[in-house]
């Protein structure tokens, strides 16, 4: 076993803290009784009511929440054959413009992905609204998905497709039955990725967002420029409370489904010894 | 036939939905500005002959009369670069501990890193509104020690979005670091002290060489994004915090200037080709690597 240095410890201890006090205040200060946020005044939990009484943020957490699972479906769909085509399909006409399409997006700023697809938009007469987004945020999601997915099909066994093929499979039930399987952790995980992205997006949806289609971040960003409220703390408690709820559940899932997979793999040993 | 489908389906809609937007950019970029809706000319009905005899590069001249634009070019690629060493400066020594780390602990620290990641990019930068305003929670901490006696302005200065872009961008920049460092061969490190080198030499003998791709990958994943960014100068900087991707936003949706916005645009694209190449390479070659 490795030493830790006193450094080490505290480079961590230090820099963990900087990383997480910052939503500790909030969580701590949604909890304030007064209306200035940085006086305490006693615990009280009436922002949570006052939010859940506001209309305007839940119709909006509504629309986020259609948006982005709309977008990373189509987006997880479209990304995956993305990646089935950069992995398997060797030479095809444009094949670098195709792969740079995929990158590109990933390091473009979002001003400048925002104001080119408004302007496509508009071009075409297309009127700004709930679909404009989803168009948007599945196209930029999908370039996630497709890394995410093309990183675990590289590391997968054509041979196991093949053979597939030769026992008679038609492609597309090699793929349902044999690929699908192996890489569906990835391809789940890409759709989770999808989703975040999409409910975190405020500058594209400021661009391809009509009057009428207003997601969260755009309402929690027009509230937040006037400055702190106990109204925003609050939801972003219940939002940081939702993530970390997710995030460990699906660690605690994975984790225990390796300890499975381990087992399995022990107990096929011994049975083959 | 199948495979075909399989290419054109993600191909098709690529093309429609990045590249032809890009080249609509590009065009009104050459375009001048007009009050009618859409706000420039020439248009698509005015006929191609029309449309390219329209064009010119009218914007991009604009561009060099107002200084305003290249200040905030220039300054835009200050808080970027400054922005990005600091991240490496906080992010290296964590991702060092965390390589360091007793291996049972290494997925929660892991997992600790990413979360943040999952949580909304708005709310962490918001989360630093509080803390840094004149009455927040770090003017009384420091008021309360006595190390000051009246509050320090941080809030809307380029303090503030320095701080913002570290916090939010920190991830990016543990990651790719700490897949190296994990993977680095320790017997090498002592091989460094059995030849003689001090520990810190041993450091920058062998653990930083090692660890160079991963340096780079981050720096690059901090800069590039930080160069365009939008909500954290508008949340935390002042008035006098210039940067272009505020700037952009700006010019689209106060003055409505959308020639002059895409003229902007086409130029913080030509800026960040340079490194958005050099990213890739980086990652081809630690792809090339692995294999």
């Amino acid at each position: 076993m490795k030493r830790m240095s006193a450094f080490n410890v505290t480079s961590l201890t230090l820099g963990f803290a900087f990383l997480y006090l910052p939503m500790v205040l909030l969580i701590i200060y949604s909890f304030n009784e007064s209306k200035l946020v940085t006086v305490w005044a006693g615990f009280s939990t009436k922002w949570y009511g006052e939010l859940l009484r506001d209309e305007a943020f839940l119709d909006a957490a509504w629309v986020t929440l259609k948006v982005a699972v709309i977008s990373s479906t189509f987006a997880t769909v479209l990304g995956t054959m993305a990646a089935y085509v950069l992995v398997n399909s060797g030479r095809f006409l444009g094949r670098t413009l195709f792969s740079g399409m995929i990158y590109a997006p990933l390091v473009m700023p979002e001003v400048i992905t925002g104001l080119s697809l408004l302007l496509l938009f508009i071009g075409i007469g297309l009127d700004r609204g709930v679909l404009t987004i989803v168009l948007a945020h599945t196209t930029f999601s999908m370039c996630y998905v497709s890394v995410v997915v093309s990183s675990r099909l590289v590391s997968f066994d054509r041979s196991l497709e093949e053979a597939a093929l030769d026992l008679g499979c038609s492609r597309f039930d090699a793929f349902r039955l044999v690929t699908l399987p192996i890489i569906a952790p990835a391809v789940i995980s890409g759709w989770l990725l999808a989703f975040t992205l999409s409910l975190d997006d405020l500058v594209i949806a400021s661009f391809v967002a009509g009057p009428s289609s207003t997601t969260l971040p755009i309402k929690i960003w027009s509230a937040v420029r006037l400055g702190v409220t106990p109204e925003i703390n609050a939801l972003s408690t219940i939002m940081i409370g939702i993530v970390t709820v997710g995030v460990i559940s699906a660690s605690l899932i994975s984790k225990r489904k390796a300890v499975r997979d381990a087992a399995d793999i022990r107990a096929a040993e011994r049975a083959t010894a | 036939m199948r495979r075909f489908a399989l290419i054109a389906v993600p191909y098709a809609w690529l093309l429609a939905l990045f590249l032809v937007p890009f080249l609509i950019v590009f065009k009104i970029s050459l375009s001048d500005i007009a009050l009618a809706i859409p706000p420039y000319t020439p248009t698509m009905e005015d006929g191609l002959g029309a449309l390219i005899e329209g064009l010119d590069f009218e914007n991009f001249w604009f561009l060099t009369t107002d200084d305003l634009y290249y200040k905030a070019y220039l300054s835009s690629l200050q808080i970027a670069i400054l922005s990005t060493l600091l991240t490496l400066l906080v992010g290296y020594p964590m991702a060092y501990g965390m390589a360091r780390a007793p291996e049972e602990w290494r997925a929660t620290l892991m997992m600790l890193v990413i979360l943040p990641f999952w949580t909304s990019f708005l709310i962490r930068v918001y989360s630093w509104m509080g803390i840094l305003s004149n009455e927040g929670l770090l003017n009384q901490f420091l008021l309360w020690l006595g190390l000051i006696n009246e509050p320090l302005t941080i809030l809307n200065t380029n303090v503030a979005v320095y701080i913002g872009i570290v916090y939010t961008y920190l991830p990016f920049m543990i990651l790719p670091i700490y897949a190296q460092l994990d993977r680095m061969d320790d017997s090498l490190i002592e091989a460094a002290e059995d030849l003689g080198c001090s520990r810190l030499s041993a450091f920058w003998l062998v653990t930083v060489p090692l660890s160079r791709s991963g340096i780079i990958a981050g720096c690059f994943l901090v800069f590039i994004p930080a160069l365009g960014e939008f909500v954290i100068p508008s949340l935390l900087g002042g008035s006098g915090t210039l940067m272009i991707g505020k700037v952009l936003f700006e010019e689209f949706f106060n003055n409505r200037d959308w020639p002059v916005a895409s003229a902007v645009a086409v130029i913080l694209l030509l800026i960040l080709i340079v490194p958005i190449v050099l990213f890739q390479r980086n990652q081809q070659k630690q792809a090339e690597a692995e294999t």
